[in-house]
């Protein structure tokens, strides 16, 4: 198999496949989550609770006060240039923007490539500065584990090999081969670690943000 | 209590995993901030206590019983197996050292709400029988004798003839119809008699109809504690049914936090339906009679005071200005500390911490937190609405040697009432 024929396989069946898992795996989770429920609330509340959780929803962007994010400063400022260089990247560049395009048959106006260059090195920057505090982080050393470490691999690596093969490191049809397939790899692995945390994080806060909005507590 | 088992323990944590813990566990990403939040690990630096981490068994149980990949893992025979052991060990995690404060479940990004999370976790350990043994005596204690604290009736029939004799004000006992149910923490009825003396002159002046309960006197409920819901249900409905027997309109809550939890917020949901009459803590009520005009004071503190907020009945209860408008009515000097109100650090005792011996010596580590509070303030006086926190604060000023008085709300107030009015 050549470069080529390689590449025409990871866009190809490889893709599909991985579609495929991320799209069951995404939904399977998402069922396993909600069909657990929970049981109606009986206490009198102080309001119905469901404006309340969308209030958290968006409330919890930012953090809850200066001290608890002077508590946690590199990590809120790092974690936020991570996730919003990586959406950035992955929605707003323009051959990124032509595929969603053939995906979903429209698309939108992308950021210029100069700029994404500098986004990328700043995600990519963040990540590793993110990983650097993991290890070193008496918290974050404590707490992680394989699944921890092994999600930020297959985080950094499409950033990565993007980043490369659009500035034709090696041979360009194996860069960008190996770019798809980190995609692939990142998709397959989604649902099935903490990644989830993309497609569940607004139902954590709704949850917390409606009972607590029910007590008459703003969170 | 039952017999306890490990199946028994493993099934409490299968029940107890509803779609918000769920969610929960989906969500974290391991970024630590939840440590950071909690006073057991930062007064101590050790990693252990992070919240999130507290509750590993119960993650496991989740990811083997309600996950695609746990499933999986299971039928491979590669999965985490729960052990009994385990749960041994978590006792001084789940236990030991997390109050129920919230505070965690206040900064976690992904907005997970760990204090709920580690109240279900208790009924898991609890039910493989892993209590600590101090809050499975008062346990004890409230279901034989009536109160965690072994208070006895003829202990409150004492205390209502002190009160007599010192107010002149007659405390009705059982007397059906009234506006009023009061119920009482031990703690009021044996280190704070204040409490009811207080409550009797504002009842006076406000020209309210109230009473106390043969039966049903004690408020604090450690079955909600220690996570056995049948125990909670069994002690919460003992004021139920006295309250809608006596027919009265309102339960009064004391000061104290988790019993305002335990009877306004689980009550409804312990016994699976809701009451006939409505539930306040005493600074509800006092708050309410202010905005009528029913309670009138005169004169100010003069010391230069703050307010401790109870966990369970500011940030997990809902309970957040009442407590300022009535201290702006009877102080002049009255400071607020770093992190008031809903982000207020826990005096280190609440949710049964102060009835295990075992973590003594942790909660005096943890209350210099509170000390680092008060110390940047320069007050004279603290105030609070929960004998638990005011007990516990007393016990962390006489560890750390400082010198304050540490006072009821309620009571602040009562010295202050009009006396021609009362």
């Amino acid at each position: 198999m050549n470069y080529v024929d390689f590449l025409l396989w990871v866009r190809g069946p490889a893709f599909q496949i991985a579609t495929a898992i991320f799209i069951f795996g995404l939904s399977w989770r998402l069922l396993e989550i909600l069909s657990l429920s929970r049981k109606p609330e009986l206490a009198v509340v102080r309001e119905r609770g469901i404006a309340g959780g969308f209030r958290t929803i968006f409330r919890r962007f930012l953090p809850v006060d200066d001290n608890t994010f002077q508590r946690s400063a590199f990590i809120i400022t790092a974690g936020y240039i991570f996730h919003l260089g990586f959406f950035i990247i992955l929605l707003l560049f323009v051959p990124h923007i032509l595929f969603f395009r053939e995906f979903f048959g429209f698309s939108w106006p992308g950021l210029p490539t100069p700029v994404i260059g500098i986004i990328t090195i700043m995600t990519l920057l963040a990540l590793i500065a993110l990983l650097i505090n993991r290890m070193r982080h008496p918290v974050l050393r404590f707490l992680s584990g394989f699944e921890d470490y092994f999600v930020w691999i297959v985080t950094f690596l499409p950033v990565l090999t993007g980043y490369m093969a659009f500035h034709h490191f090696f041979h360009y049809p194996l860069m960008l081969a190996l770019h798809i397939l980190s995609v692939e790899l990142l998709m397959i692995v989604f649902p099935f670690t903490k990644l989830m945390h993309t497609f569940t994080w607004f139902i954590s806060r709704w949850y917390t943000g409606s009972r607590a909005a029910q007590k008459g507590v703003q969170v | 209590m039952s017999t306890a088992s490990f199946e028994r323990g493993y099934n409490a944590f299968k029940e107890k995993i509803d779609a918000p813990i769920a969610s929960y566990f989906s969500s974290c990403v391991h970024c630590g901030m939840c440590a950071q939040a909690c006073m057991f690990f930062t007064e101590t630096g050790d990693p252990k206590y992070t919240p999130i981490y507290k509750l590993e068994p119960m993650r496991k149980v989740w990811e083997q019983e309600y996950t695609l990949l746990g499933k999986l893992k299971a039928l491979l025979g590669i999965s985490q197996k729960l052990t009994d052991a385990e749960l041994a060990e978590w006792q001084e995690l789940i236990y030991g050292s997390c109050t129920l404060c919230g505070r965690c479940s206040m900064v976690c990004p992904v907005g997970n709400d760990l204090a709920y999370m580690i109240h279900k976790a208790r009924e898991g350990i609890a039910a493989a029988g892993h209590a600590p043994k101090g809050l499975i005596d008062a346990t004890k204690r409230a279901v034989i004798i009536g109160s965690a604290m072994g208070v006895k009736l003829a202990t409150l029939q004492a205390q209502i003839k002190h009160t007599e004799h010192n107010t002149g004000i007659r405390i009705p006992l059982d007397e059906p119809g009234v506006d009023y149910l009061v119920i009482l923490s031990a703690l009021e009825v044996v280190n704070f008699p204040e409490y009811l003396e207080a409550l009797a002159k504002i009842m006076k002046q406000a020209d309210k109809t109230w009473t106390l309960s043969s039966i049903a006197f004690e408020a604090t409920n450690p079955g909600l504690q220690i996570g056995v819901s049948d125990i909670a249900k069994e002690l919460v409905s003992r004021v139920i049914n006295v309250a809608e027997e006596l027919g009265v309109s309102t339960v009064i809550s004391p000061e104290c936090g988790h019993a305002y939890t335990a009877i306004r917020w689980e009550g409804p949901n312990l016994i699976g339906r809701s009451f006939s009459f409505k539930v306040q803590h005493i600074l509800e009520v006092l708050d309410e009679l202010r905005e009528q005009g029913k309670l009138k004071t005169e004169g100010f503190e003069k010391a230069r005071l703050t307010f401790h907020d109870p966990c369970q009945l500011i940030r997990r209860g809902g309970v957040i200005e009442q407590p300022r408008h009535l201290l702006k009515m009877v102080a002049t000097h009255f400071v607020e500390m770093e992190d008031p109100g809903k982000m207020n650090w826990c005096c280190g005792g609440g949710g049964g911490l102060v009835t295990q011996e075992e973590s003594e010596e942790l909660r005096t580590k943890a209350f210099n937190r509170k000390k680092t509070q008060l110390d940047a303030l320069e007050v004279d006086t603290l105030v609070t609405a929960c004998s638990n926190c005011r007990i516990v604060l007393e016990e962390g000023f006489e560890a750390y040697e400082m010198e304050m008085p540490v006072v009821g709300l309620t009571e602040m107030v009562a010295e202050h009432l009009v006396e021609s009015e009362v």
